[in-house]
């Protein structure tokens, strides 16, 4: 495993995106999360805006590794990208 | 109403339309709790896996079930969020692939206000 940062755009409600923070942590990979769904206002805004330029799509999950990104919770490329 | 509940309503309406639940239950109910808390939070079912606004006319292409259930079931054999799939893609006869956003981002980003 590398350490590059890990960021997860998570809704609390999607269940792609708990099973992915499931993966990482039983990879024991350190991440931050956000769920933005939890957020509101001018703070909602500037986070959703933080994703649409990683994912102009803006779904969930968005995965930040390091300079890449993951749409979606794909496990393989968490691997490959995370050498895991 | 809870999860289990809610499953055995929806079934009955969605199978005779062609719209089977996931057969992978830890996929199905934990869906449907969440659409029931976003029945709690919005009053109405927003999906679990899309930004909802608060929004009714903002949100009402994505109250379950979305109005791009059709077009990803068709084409992927399941909804975006997992919750809806057809009876090949149960039966295994079809890949199961990641369901691409089909909504338009200009959709989320308007629904911000």
């Amino acid at each position: 495993m590398n350490n590059l940062p890990v960021k997860v755009f998570a809704l609390s409600t999607c269940i792609h995106c708990r099973h992915c923070k499931e993966f990482l942590d039983e990879m024991k990979v350190p991440y931050d999360c956000v769920h933005v769904d939890q957020l509101t206002g001018q703070e909602r805004k500037d986070v959703v805006e933080e994703v649409r330029k990683l994912n102009p799509s803006v779904s969930f999950p968005t995965v930040q590794v390091g300079g890449n990104v993951v749409v979606g919770f794909k496990k393989d490329e968490l691997i490959r990208l995370l050498e895991l | 109403m809870d999860a289990k509940e809610l499953y055995a309503a929806l079934r009955k309406l969605q199978e005779p339309k062609g719209y089977f639940f996931n057969a992978d239950e830890e996929m199905t109910l934990p869906l449907l709790e969440s659409l029931l808390v976003n029945k709690e939070r919005f009053g109405y079912m927003a999906c679990p896996c899309r930004l909802a606004s608060g929004q009714y006319e903002a949100d009402k292409d994505i109250i379950c079930p979305c109005v791009y259930r059709e077009p990803d079931v068709a084409e992927y054999g399941a909804c975006f969020c997992g919750l809806y799939v057809s009876r090949a893609w149960n039966a295994g006869e079809i890949p199961h692939q990641t369901v691409p956003e089909r909504r338009p981002p200009e959709k989320v980003l308007a629904a911000l206000g």
